[in-house]
């Protein structure tokens, strides 16, 4: 007996000591390391790997999630497997998010469907939250590692985890063994200094830099942002991390990072975390000499409003060349920007004025709990009062599923995360995106406006 | 409802859908129609409908997509693969391809073949010959031969027989797991 618990001990103590390593090894970055810790074939054995760039790793996985559009396939996949039971089912999340409440009896059926395999494997559910955000609000940890069927799971990299989307029948593989393959992916580093301008955001910032590297300029890469200063940290709360870190896949980010702060730290102290089975939590910083693929400098200070579209991410303009695009409806919400901070600055500008007569506007928050700050705030009220419509969390407008489609021509300015063709609605209709504070000016315009002249 | 799983294994022929750069999953399925049916001949139904709603009508079993760079950018929906293999699509050849789609094709077993000098060395129509097991193309007007990007073997593994869960189903594994 005691010689069994001695060479546990002799494990863990060689684990910690295999841990501290790859902490301290100044030659890699975050991707390396998470994977490195997370490398599920090297653990329990004497020889251990570093995991580099190019390497296929099979890594032990901290959540996996799937939501109301992907769950359903990876339920499938699973039966048709005939796999009845999951490896860990308090590490298996599915979110009714997408087209919550149902909006029809198809939705309807499938949501059911996702709450009876909820219901026999007890796994956790979270309906009426956006997965990303709720995620961000009460699970995600720095150097956990999450997989979802979904694109935007990046977006908890903005506390440093390793948050990268996959398909749905992988996800069903992750439910069943705990674990998948992995590419270690190249990174490319981007340094931000400067401050950013009067009516100038986060989100003016990732799609200045889609703009600049194109749809695919982040394919298969990590990001990894640098704050140059620690002015231009301190304007980068956890809202806007959020933004830049979801909205990332627009360049085919796999995972997009930003550095542990006290920005983090305040952000974790005030959020408790509610699972402590997932992801013990790990503060992972790159390697001082770390190889990158690319670097870039951002000057905050050179950016302007930018609005995007239509029909591609990558088709940036400055708000002034697109003034005067008459919209159909603006909408402000998605997990891109649907947070506090964006629901903020928006009613900032709806306040005291009407939307514009031809106009719709339609306000999404991304979780309850954003919703219920709002409330509180008093921003609800302004929204209403000026014309808006205020609606539950949900993906519905920004994919077209419903609360805000749109119809055959029609021209919509949005906070959301994709301008695609019919991404909102008919193939002939069209999406703009921008900041919050861009769709609020235009909302009052009924035209794309600059928001400058509402700050 | 046709229940069968369609399996694309070694070698087939398909005449070729011609597409430019950044053909997104929004354009391959629109999320409202994916999102209410978990039936993939339903999904077939949508297959390119962000191109043209009719596509699914057009194309012949066996016919192959090639396209430039970022094929499958943007959402994660396996849907996007599943409702292009349905619809009779063999093979998708691609100057580059979303990481996400990428990985949801070898899983589905929709062949995806990374060629980045495929661009305008095939015109629309022409009948294209696809080899899975030594992952190349060829077109057969031109006879030019195309390798594309070489693989794990246990993604090609995997692709060959016709999926993940296919694979699983004869092995009782999964495919990246080495005894």
């Amino acid at each position: 007996m005691q010689t069994t618990l001695s060479s546990v001990q002799q494990q863990e103590r060689q684990d910690l000591s295999h841990i501290k390593n790859i902490l301290d090894d100044k030659s890699l970055t975050f991707a390396e390391k998470v994977i490195s810790i997370k490398n599920a074939e090297t653990r329990n054995k004497k020889s251990r790997m570093i995991a580099v760039a190019g390497d296929i790793v099979i890594v032990d996985v901290d959540l996996a999630m799937a939501q109301d559009s992907t769950g359903p396939l990876a339920i499938r996949s699973l039966n048709e497997m005939g796999i009845d039971k999951l490896h860990d089912p308090s590490k298996a999340l599915l979110v009714i998010d997408h087209t919550f409440p149902a909006a029809d009896e198809k939705v309807a059926n499938l949501h059911a469907m996702i709450r009876d395999f909820v219901s026999k494997h007890s796994c956790m559910i979270v309906e009426g939250s956006i997965s990303h955000q709720h995620i961000l609000e009460y699970f995600a940890t720095p150097g956990m590692m999450l997989l979802g069927a979904d694109s935007h799971t990046c977006q908890a990299g903005c506390v440093s985890a390793f948050a990268c989307g996959i398909g749905s029948t992988e996800i069903a593989a992750v439910w069943a063994t705990g674990q998948l393959w992995l590419r270690v992916p190249e990174t490319i580093k981007i340094n931000l200094s400067g401050t950013f301008n009067k009516g100038v955001f986060a989100r003016d910032l990732i799609l200045d830099h889609i703009g600049k590297v194109g749809e695919d300029g982040a394919n298969y890469k990590a990001l990894e942002w640098k704050f140059s200063t620690d002015f231009i940290k301190r304007q980068f709360s956890m809202d806007s991390r959020a933004c830049v870190s979801n909205a990332s896949m627009e360049c085919g980010a796999k995972i997009s990072v930003f550095p542990i702060d006290e920005i983090t730290t305040q952000y974790l102290d005030e959020n408790p975390r509610i699972n402590n089975n997932i992801g013990s939590k790990i503060e992972i910083q790159p390697g001082t000499q770390a190889k990158y693929k690319d670097e870039f400098e951002i000057e905050c200070d050179k950016i302007v409003p930018q609005v995007s579209g239509p029909d591609n991410v990558d088709k940036v303009h400055s708000v002034e060349e697109l003034a005067n695009v008459e919209i159909d409806q603006a909408f402000i919400g998605s997990s891109t920007n649907g947070r506090l901070e964006d629901l903020e600055i928006a009613a900032r500008i709806l306040k005291g004025r009407k939307v514009h007569k031809n106009t719709r506007c339609v306000v999404t928050p991304a979780s309850v709990k954003v919703y219920q700050d709002a409330i509180r705030r008093g921003y609800v009220e302004i929204y209403l009062e000026s014309g808006a419509v205020f609606t539950n969390a949900t993906c519905g407008a920004c994919v077209g599923t419903h609360l805000g489609a749109l119809g055959e021509n029609e021209i919509c300015i949005s906070s959301s995360s994709r301008n695609f063709v019919g991404r909102m609605g008919a193939l002939s209709s069209k999406v703009y995106l921008a900041s919050p504070a861009t769709v609020a000016a235009s909302a009052i315009e009924g035209k794309i406006a600059d928001p400058r002249r509402y700050l | 409802m046709n229940d069968q799983p369609i399996i694309i294994t070694g070698i087939s022929k398909g005449r070729a859908w011609v597409f430019g750069d950044n053909i997104n999953t929004d354009i391959i399925i629109p999320f409202r129609f994916k999102s209410r049916t978990n039936d993939p001949y339903e999904m077939a139904k949508y297959a390119m409908y962000g191109f043209d709603p009719d596509f699914h009508k057009k194309i012949s079993k066996g016919d192959i997509l090639v396209a430039g760079r970022n094929f499958g950018g943007g959402s994660s929906r396996e849907q996007a693969p599943v409702a292009l293999k349905y619809a009779g699509i063999s093979a998708v050849m691609a100057e580059s391809f979303a990481r996400i789609f990428y990985r949801n094709a070898f899983t589905i077993g929709l062949p995806a073949l990374e060629i980045p000098e495929i661009k305008g060395k095939v015109n629309q129509g022409d009948e294209l010959k696809i080899d899975i097991i030594n992952f190349n193309a060829e077109n057969i007007r031109t006879k030019e031969i195309f390798h594309a990007r070489e693989v794990p073997e246990f993604m090609r593994q995997m692709l060959l027989e016709g999926g993940l869960v296919e694979y699983y189903k004869k092995y009782k594994q999964f495919p990246w797991i080495q005894t």
